[in-house]
């Protein structure tokens, strides 16, 4: 192999399907072996020390690190360009590790107010039990995003594409305003996926994904993951640079460089709260990733004419699609999701009493399945005022660009005419 | 479940280099080459605190049978290696001088490098010293910089990735039967996933 050769950078599919796992030495095994174990025979005794000790790479327990997860960690980390990956019991858990890891009480967290409904309560309620504050603010409005940061603020945080309003966030102009607070800029990429948006090479420091969703891309796995850029400068940054009392005042960033966030949330953080992936959702998730280009193509291409479709119609009163030419965020969506901004987005229907009007919608869909999740290969459909946002008050909710009638979408991989007669007909059943 | 033949893709990202530096002092072949036949590893800054990074790599690299030759001032013993006030005074042979100490220093290190014998210069990730490299250079030995040879050692050995940290290699080849492990006899079959 020449020179040349050695140094080949793989293309998104090639790395999607190869990635993270080499056929091992013994068996061959060309697909990733779902390692169902729990624990690990040590080598010695002294091996079993340094293990520990964390001065050898190598298993330990399934609650912190397991073959087949890593594996699905290491595909996405390549997948996003990231220095490592860590695998979570789901996206929730992945938000939360990450947060725990990064924040002591009294730290605040300014992000972006278009988040998914649960993440919008986890940062006010759950947080609020571990001393941390969170401020919202409006996800183009860089006034209010540096008027929110104070000399207590530890992390900038938002979603590629906000769920559900359709907003695509300058990642670019956010991570050079976290650097220069000292703060890492952290990016919720689950609407994108690393094949639709690259979050680290546009400057954000953790990406993180409900792999649940496009991901694992079936409706089978709750999973969550989370990326490290390995770029973030922790020299001074108490939580990672500091000793850490749990673990003999080890310093993580002196320690282990590029790794050294990772390495504390996993060696700390999951191993603390349990949080961690089953080796089987890792299987599941990782038969997700060998398609997910080819899937992600087939979304966005449905969603672009179904976003077309219900724009164009009478009866509509606004699609919320950040493909489309009448968004306020089309510019950024061509910026930073070239292929396509997803297949999520929300819209309104015109006219009577709009909670009224979205049931009868819902009740009446044929191919479109009821339910609270995303990033099905199967096309979904959901009320959010009545479901994944309804713990948030009329102010909360106006505030995360909620109204009371909107229909959110996810489009899936049917046929795509198939998809336009179901809407059809539910409108007209109205 | 060691890498096979795989190639290791240029992780450019992150590195404190430009890219031109990084193909000369941190090109996948020239990091593994110096892995596959490095015995002897002379440890400048090796710490005598177990929570310090150098100890990690030192315990790491005696782990896979590489002789650590600690240099430091003032100790006596470290990880049961007798220790060395300065490079000149190492009476065996060397392969790699692995250096902990701050980039003005490492001038320095690259002539005692030299004046040994030594095969590399490798200054620890973070480090980088123009100057040092034009030294060793001229004495005749590579010169790896701005890299962790126990995070390189793991990526090539596989075991890097046990912690879903990215490793860069891909390839559809089998691994080859030589495991690492923590005892001291598998370095023969470790040089052949190696190189």
């Amino acid at each position: 192999m020449s020179e040349s050769d050695q140094k080949r950078v793989f293309g998104f599919e090639t790395r999607m399907l190869h990635a993270g796992h080499v056929p091992d030495a013994v068996t061959g095994s060309r697909a990733v072996p779902i390692y169902q174990t729990t624990s690990y025979v040590f080598d010695s005794p002294d091996y079993a020390a340094q293990l520990f000790d964390l001065k050898q790479y190598g298993n330990i327990y399934t609650r912190i690190n397991n073959p087949t997860t890593a594996a699905f960690e290491e595909r996405v980390a390549s997948l996003e360009e990231g220095a490592g990956a860590l695998a979570t019991s789901s996206g929730m858990a992945a938000q939360l590790a990450t947060m725990m890891t990064l924040l002591e009480p009294g730290d605040e967290v300014v992000a972006s107010q278009h988040l998914y409904g649960g993440t919008r309560t986890q940062f006010v309620h759950t947080f609020r039990k571990l001393g941390v504050t969170a401020h919202f603010v409006e996800p183009d409005d860089f006034d209010a995003w540096e008027a929110a940061i104070n000399s207590q603020t530890r992390v900038l945080y938002a979603e590629t594409i906000g769920n559900p309003q359709g907003s695509v966030v300058d990642i670019a102009r956010l991570a050079a305003l976290a650097e220069s607070n000292n703060c890492p800029l952290v990016i919720d990429n689950t609407f994108a996926t690393p094949y639709l948006c690259q979050p680290l090479n546009h400057g954000a420091h953790i990406a993180l994904h409900s792999a649940t969703k496009f991901m694992g891309g079936h409706g089978n796995s709750i999973g969550g993951v989370i990326v490290e850029s390995g770029r973030f400068d922790y020299s001074n940054y108490p939580s990672i640079a500091d000793p850490s009392p749990s673990y003999h005042n080890l310093r993580f960033y002196d320690t282990f460089g590029l790794h050294a966030f990772l390495m504390k949330a996993r060696v700390e953080t999951i191993r603390d709260t349990g949080a961690c992936l089953s080796p089987f959702n890792a299987f599941l998730l990782i038969q997700g990733l060998e398609t997910l280009s080819i899937r992600m193509d087939r979304h966005v291409k449905n969603a672009m004419a179904i976003a077309k479709y219900l724009e164009d119609d009478p009866r509509i009163e606004y699609v919320a699609y950040p493909g489309l030419e009448s968004s306020p965020y089309h510019e950024l969506a061509l910026k930073y999701c070239s292929p396509g901004p997803g297949a999520v987005f929300s819209f309104g229907i015109k006219g009577g009493e709009p909670r009224a009007a979205g049931k009868r919608f819902i009740e009446a869909l044929n191919l479109f399945s009821h339910l609270a999740n995303v990033g099905d290969a199967r096309s979904l459909v959901i009320h959010p005022a009545s479901t994944t946002h309804q713990q948030l008050s009329d102010e909360e909710l106006a505030a995360s660009g909620i109204d009371p009638g909107m229909i959110r979408l996810s489009i899936g991989l049917e046929t795509e005419e198939d998809l336009l007669w179901d809407l059809d007909q539910a409108l007209r059943a109205i | 479940m060691g890498s096979g033949s795989g190639i290791a893709c240029d992780l450019s990202t992150h590195s404190l280099l430009t890219v031109e530096h990084r193909a000369k002092y941190q090109a996948p072949d020239l990091v593994r080459r110096t892995l596959g036949y490095a015995r002897s590893v002379a440890i400048v800054g090796l710490s005598t605190k177990r929570q310090k990074a150098s100890f990690f790599v030192a315990t790491f690299l005696k782990s896979r049978g590489i002789k650590i030759i600690p240099v430091h001032p003032k100790a006596d013993r470290i990880l049961g290696e007798k220790v060395y006030p300065t490079l000149t005074d190492i009476p065996e042979s060397v392969d790699v001088v692995n250096v902990f100490r701050p980039p003005h220093e490492c001038p320095v290190y690259a002539e005692q490098a030299v004046g040994i014998g030594a095969k590399v210069l490798w200054l620890q990730l973070g480090l980088f010293s123009e100057e040092a490299a034009t030294i060793a250079s001229a004495g005749g030995l590579d010169v790896i910089m701005d890299l962790c040879i126990k995070m390189e050692y793991g990526r090539y050995d596989g075991t890097m990735r046990f912690l879903g940290m990215n490793t860069g290699i891909l390839t559809a080849k089998k691994a080859q039967i030589g495991r690492i492990s923590s005892s001291q006899d598998m370095h023969a079959s470790e040089c052949s996933i190696l190189t």
